[in-house]
């Protein structure tokens, strides 16, 4: 027994510490007046209020959405209820040229204003990168039209579109690209455009000053070296710059596709979707359908689809940005 | 030798100089250029606001268009503040701007301490959690936060704005400070911790002092999109007496014709102040954006 007893020793003595350790284990007010709370407990605690905020204000609302998409819920009809509907409004969604129409409208916006910014961003990158008198001057003024808030310059160039009397008429008139006055945002097909050239004034700088700082971690000896294989300019920049700057590229041009997916500020004051629904955009679509008609049943199936295309993208994004546990 | 001297490799034949020389020249030229066109083309709209705001009414509508007004004439700014509540749509955008900003920093700071210096689980899933939430669209929510602040009783109030502003660039705040805080050594932390600090103190007294510039910089990126929102501030409030300043120039008309000069002089106090802050703190804000979307 004894022999036994002390082959099971070494196990009991392990099982010991613990067990001595509990006896004098302080209650858990004495021990957070002696040593106060432990790191994890005071991590939670530091996380809790933005746990609190975010999902009671981005979460509840999000999972009231989709509820709201699977009901028959209006405004202006309670006499209805809320009736489950299942994936009713989704499936007449599907069906409305509305709905397909703002879709398309949505596409050639966001392909338009981003193709549009990430070109002339890149353009606007490599020119401030170059060192000259004056580039302080050009990156102070690319964060003016970032500044202004959007309504105003939806605002802004609303004025200036205007016809005959516009500063865009104006220039047009003055080169004698048109002869005459012109009325942009009731043109079928120029009022798209005129809303993307608004929102490229608004967006390009920022584009350009991610291009920028991406530019600026190229090292300078790469160039050198380029140059003394005999590289001329063009090869420079096609053989160097542009694959170095491929990972900036990508970002720069999922962020802005997310976020010109889903603009609503500007075409909203610019032309409200106008004319007909030639710049309806989905955002917009939805919007309408949200507080004009006040279905809101079938507005929140709207918002599902786009906040899912969205969802989509930034987990592309996510992704590309090789998020590392800190 | 002859034949070297053409070639642009060359740099040390003295035929060589006038045609690197040359290919300087034209390249000044054109980054002048290029430089001159970009400036025109990002100040033209903020110059015509600004030349709009400062003609005399008569000048404003007027074929062909006058470019540089003769004389400035003051009163627009005077109009936009009698018979509207301009400057208490002002006040409104101020105190929820700072309330947002402040609320935002607060808790961001609380939450990126504990991911970058104390152990949590599951960190890079928060972390990618966050960056889905900095891109989520305002109009997904715009439906159901519309029907729960109603129901509280909450619409008609800075509440209306202050809540989901909060809750939209609170992500934005963890994100930018995560990845600062990450970068600040651990050994400052911890070693102020063998000195005697609780990890409360270790974050107010090393951590913040020295993460004061990328707080200041997201402080600063908050203010202005709280400043410039538009969806929920339109949507949640309907009282002219509590619009911000943006719904307040949306909803800016006249009975006859479009009072563009008005428009144009709201526009100018709404933006000029924050053209000056982006001014000042230049550096700050690039760095900002740039953390914001690309890595910090």
């Amino acid at each position: 027994m004894a022999t036994k007893g002390g082959s099971q020793a070494p196990p009991l003595a392990v099982e010991a510490g613990p067990a001595r350790v509990r006896t004098t284990r302080l209650g858990g007010w004495e021990r957070f007046r002696r040593y106060g709370i432990s790191r994890g407990q005071l991590a939670w605690l530091l996380f809790l209020p933005s746990v609190i905020v975010l999902i009671g204000v981005l979460g509840y609302p999000a999972g009231r959405t989709v509820w709201l998409s699977l009901h028959t819920y209006r405004l202006d009809m309670p006499f209805l209820g809320q009736p489950f509907k299942g994936l009713y409004n989704y499936t007449f969604e599907f069906q409305q040229p509305d709905f397909w129409n703002s879709l398309g409208v949505s596409a050639y916006f966001t392909a338009g204003s981003v193709v549009s910014e990430l070109l002339l961003g890149l353009v606007v990158a490599l020119v401030v990168n170059e060192s000259f008198r004056g580039r302080g001057l050009m990156r102070a003024a690319m964060l003016v039209p970032w500044a202004i808030p959007a309504v105003v310059s939806a605002r802004m160039f609303g004025w200036m579109y205007s016809p005959g009397v516009g500063a865009f008429n104006g220039l047009l008139n003055g080169l004698h690209i048109v002869n005459g006055p012109i009325d942009l945002l009731s043109s079928d097909t120029w009022a798209m455009p005129a809303v993307i050239l608004a929102d490229v004034w608004r967006n390009t700088p920022f584009i350009a000053l991610l291009l920028l700082a991406g530019l600026q971690v190229i090292p300078s000896e790469l160039y050198e070296a380029a140059r003394v294989d005999g590289a001329n300019a063009w090869q420079r920049f096609t053989r160097v710059t542009l694959p170095l700057l491929r990972g900036t590229v990508v970002i720069a041009l999922l962020f802005r596709t997310i976020t010109a997916f889903q603009t609503f500020d500007l075409p909203y004051t610019l032309t409200a979707g106008g004319p007909g629904t030639d710049t309806e955009l989905l955002s917009l679509h939805a919007y309408r359908t949200l507080f004009s008609y006040v279905n809101f049943g079938r507005g929140s199936a709207l918002a599902v689809i786009l906040a899912v295309i969205c969802f989509a993208m930034a987990s592309v994004y996510a992704r590309q940005l090789r998020v590392e546990a800190p | 030798m002859a034949t070297l001297a053409g070639q642009r490799t060359s740099r040390f034949a003295p035929s060589g100089r006038p045609r690197i020389k040359r290919g300087k020249v034209a390249q000044k030229t054109l980054l002048w250029a290029l430089n001159l066109l970009f400036l025109f083309f990002f100040l033209f709209p903020f110059y015509w606001q600004t030349i709009t705001s400062l003609k005399p009414s008569s000048q404003i509508y007027v074929t062909p268009i006058i470019w540089f007004p003769s004389h400035l004439d003051f009163s627009h700014f005077q109009n936009v503040f009698t018979g509207r509540d301009f400057a208490r749509n002002i006040l409104n955008s101020v105190i929820v701007a700072t309330a947002t900003t402040f609320a935002s920093l607060v808790f961001g700071t609380f939450s990126a301490y504990a991911l970058a210096k104390l152990p949590l689980p599951a960190k890079r899933t928060i972390l990618v959690l966050v960056i889905v939430m900095v891109t989520f669209p305002g109009i997904a929510l715009v439906a159901a936060l519309f029907i729960f602040l109603r129901d509280a009783h909450l619409t008609d109030t800075y509440w209306a704005m202050i809540l989901p502003y909060t809750a939209f660039s609170l992500p934005f705040a963890i994100w930018v400070l995560t990845n600062f805080f990450r970068d600040i050594p651990a050994d400052l932390s911890e070693q102020a911790e063998v000195d005697g600090c609780t990890p409360v103190q270790s974050l107010t007294r090393v951590i913040l002092p020295l993460s004061a510039p990328a707080i200041v910089t997201a402080g600063l990126l908050i203010f202005i999109g709280a400043w410039n929102e538009f969806l929920f501030a339109y949507t949640f409030v309907s009282q002219p007496s509590m619009q911000t300043v943006p719904v307040a120039i949306y909803y800016f008309g006249g009975i006859h014709e479009i009072p563009w000069g008005e428009i144009s002089a709201a526009a100018e106090i709404t933006s000029l102040p924050i053209i000056a802050l982006v001014l000042i703190f230049q550096r700050r804000i690039v760095q900002g954006l740039t953390a914001g979307s690309l890595k910090g």
